[in-house]
């Protein structure tokens, strides 16, 4: 097989020489290497009062979105659970009564959602799934708890609150508006 | 007050050699045994024979009691399976150890009591008086210690040597067989040792 | 005389404490040079860049739940730690950290106790040191234990060896056993008293004693005795608390003794090339040589880490096969060339 990088190097099994046996000259060599890392730049990023800035495509923390009048816009279609590899997101729907109107954008909506975080893998694919856009992940991290029932996260954790709207324009990239815009796709309908 | 940390040493170096022998516990044994030895470390110091006592504390509780802890480490030897001796055994040591005491008091009576000066201004325990001792007065006994501890090591090198021979015959026994055990690893040395 | 008693005292805590404190940040040290040449940070949290990190590790080590195993041997397992402390502070004693002060007139060495047997007092409270270690490893009834104190022991009596035969040639060069005069031959000026420190002499006898120091202190390319990737912990495997804390500490207490030793036998002690010739006042020239002194340790000890980021670990026999068919032989040569010469010179 022929090397592509070209740095691959053919093992030859010798004697060794009386220098090489010595081990001195490779112990020198090797001290200076370690020599020459104790100056060299750290790749330390000192975190709590520097911190590195999210990729532009970071899968964080999920977020269920409410339109512009305030009302959730999730319908518990349960596609984000069937696309879940995971087996993460659970619903229950339920139906929306007279007077909710503000409160839900269908008539049909979720009672109960849930993600488990410490099944979710954060790929992605519920976001791509829903068809209401009512799903986003974001850039905030999921902290970490004490127990394990801790990281069910319910509808208090996962709706976003009216007056502290969570921005998601950096998913919503030229590729993925273009998408939403044919009407004729079933996804879009 | 040197005589009296003669006394308070003395009796240290009896006790933790009495312990020594009635101790259980072969490794308690063996640190009682270092233990004594410190004791006569400082009684080389109260004669200002330094150069003795640090030699004495290196050689013998530095490194051949290491070398019997470590022995008896490995050996892993316990209450449980100590070995029953018949009491034909016990009156045969008991015997024998009697004779030995006779022999020792004997040749202690016959020996001159000399007068030894004990004063601090006996220097021959500093290594350079020592040195010009040993090397001028001394010379033959010197060496013929040498070559004592020469005999002690090529007796070492000999039985190390057999064992190695024999080991490598009986791999080869093995491998003639068609066996596919290894000509090196324990095996060979366990059936070696029985 | 009391006058002298006094400052004996003074000098032995101020060595205690120096020695400790030495310890103490010999950690920190280890840490950031480990972070260093790992392109790492290291700890900078704890204080101005991380400064009162060992007092942090040293409040844990109290906090520390004490557990002693049932099965143990309680007794041993005290003392264990105690032996391996107790031998590594007790090397100090004949070390001359410096030159003669004079105060009032009076002269004071800087040395607790001037024995004609220096370099042997060392050797023996080492050989003790190995105690320690083999009584901890033993008492904890614990398999992995017992193989760390058993590698220690074999280890340590076959490097106190080769170290014992480089440091003969030494002797027989100085023509003395006392480290204060030993340190003193290594002075001097550009005049008539000119003199070489001990490593243009010994370069070889050097070598082999730095590869020893670093197996008695069970320092990296040698650190069977504590291997954790075989042997969990080896002998402190069960140990806990400030125990454990006496076994680390003692480590690099030896370390900080053997670099001083190291400083004092080859590379001239308290003396500063030339120091003489400036016509200082001689209490300062005393107290830069102690510093200086110091800056030599400091320079042995960042070269014990140094070694032990870069070099990686002995298998047990290539460990025993340098010892006994390498360092050995080597040391005996370096001997009889020493004499040799020695001869040829007269």
């Amino acid at each position: 097989m022929t090397s592509l990088s070209g740095r691959s190097k053919v093992v030859v099994k010798k004697e060794m020489t009386l220098a090489e046996r010595m081990y001195l000259p490779a112990i020198l060599g090797g001290v200076i290497i370690t020599l020459k890392h104790l100056f060299k730049r750290k790749a330390t990023v000192k975190y709590p009062e520097k911190k590195r800035e999210f990729s532009a495509v970071w899968r964080g923390q999920h977020v269920l979105k409410r339109d512009d009048k305030g009302a959730e816009r999730c319908t518990a279609c349960g596609l984000c659970a069937v696309a879940c590899p995971a087996e993460a997101i659970t619903m229950t729907a339920g139906e929306r009564k007279k007077g909710e109107e503000n409160l839900y954008r269908e008539e049909k909506y979720a009672t109960t959602y849930e993600i488990n975080m410490l099944r979710c893998i954060f790929c992605g694919l519920c976001e791509e799934a829903c068809p209401k856009e009512a799903i986003f992940l974001t850039d905030r991290l999921v902290p970490t708890e004490f127990g394990r029932g801790e990281f069910i996260y319910g509808k208090d954790k996962l709706v976003e609150p009216v007056d502290n709207r969570v921005d998601v324009t950096k998913r919503q990239t030229p590729a993925v508006l273009e998408f939403k815009k044919h009407k004729n796709l079933s996804h879009n309908r | 007050m040197t005589l009296y940390a003669f006394y308070f040493i003395s009796f240290l170096a009896v006790l933790s050699a009495l312990m020594v022998v009635f101790s259980r516990n072969p490794i308690h044994s063996v640190l009682y045994l270092v233990i004594t030895f410190f004791c006569v470390a400082c009684h080389y110091l109260l004669l200002n024979a330094q150069f003795l006592a640090a030699v004495h504390v290196i050689v013998y509780a530095g490194a051949i009691m290491v070398l019997f802890l470590y022995v008896i480490m490995l050996l892993n030897l316990n209450k449980d399976d100590e070995s029953q001796k018949s009491n034909l055994w016990k009156a045969g040591a008991v015997i024998t150890s009697g004779l030995l005491l006779v022999v020792f008091v004997g040749a202690l009576r016959g020996a001159e009591a000399e007068s030894v000066s004990f004063a601090s201004s006996n220097n021959t325990g500093l290594v350079k008086n020592l040195g010009r001792l040993l090397f001028n007065e001394f010379l033959l006994p010197f060496e013929i210690v040498s070559i004592l501890l020469l005999a002690a090591m090529v007796g070492a090198v000999m039985l190390g040597k057999t064992h190695m021979k024999r080991a490598k015959e009986i791999a080869h026994e093995k491998n003639g067989r068609g066996s596919v055990a290894s000509a090196r690893g324990i095996g060979n040395i366990k059936e070696l040792t029985k | 005389m009391s006058e002298v008693l006094t400052f004996k005292l003074i000098l032995v805590f101020s060595i205690f404490g120096v020695t400790l404190l030495i310890a103490m940040y010999s950690t920190y040290l280890e840490r950031k040079v480990a972070a260093f040449i790992q392109d790492r940070v290291g700890p900078d949290r704890a204080g101005p860049f991380g400064l009162l990190q060992p007092l942090a590790d040293g409040v844990k080590m109290f906090m520390k739940e004490e557990i002693i195993p049932n099965v143990s041997n309680k007794f041993l397992f005290i003392v264990g730690p105690c032996v391996a402390m107790l031998t590594a502070i007790m090397a100090g004693v004949v070390i001359p950290w410096g030159g003669t002060l004079t105060i009032n007139g009076t002269q004071y060495n800087l040395q607790i106790a001037d024995l004609n047997i220096g370099i042997l007092y060392i050797f023996g409270v080492v050989s003790i040191g190995v105690y320690g270690i083999m009584i901890g490893g033993w008492a904890s009834n614990n398999k992995f234990s017992l193989l760390g104190a058993i590698r220690a022991s074999a280890q340590m009596i076959s490097y106190e060896l080769a170290m014992g035969l480089s440091i003969i040639a030494l002797i027989m060069i100085t023509g003395t056993l006392s480290l204060q005069e030993i340190a003193a031959q290594q002075g001097g000026g550009v005049g008539s008293d000119w003199n070489m420190w001990n490593i243009v002499y010994q370069p070889i006898g050097f070598m082999i004693f730095i590869i020893c120091a670093f197996a008695e202190c069970n320092r990296m390319p040698f650190d069977l005795p504590e291997t954790e990737t075989e042997l969990v912990g080896g002998y402190h495997t069960e140990y806990s608390s400030m125990k454990l804390g006496f076994y680390l500490f003692a480590e690099y207490i030896n370390m900080f003794t053997s670099s001083a030793v190291m400083a004092t036998l080859y590379f001239g002690g308290y003396n500063i090339p030339f120091i003489n010739d400036l016509g200082l006042d001689p209490n300062v020239a005393t107290i830069l040589g102690t510093v200086f002194f110091f800056m030599k340790i400091g320079f042995f000890i960042f070269f014990f880490m140094w070694i032990r980021w870069t070099l990686p670990r002995f298998r047990y026999d290539q460990l025993m096969n340098l010892g006994w068919k390498i360092l050995i032989p080597l040391a005996i040569a370096n001997v009889a060339v020493t004499g040799l010469v020695m001869i040829l010179m007269d």
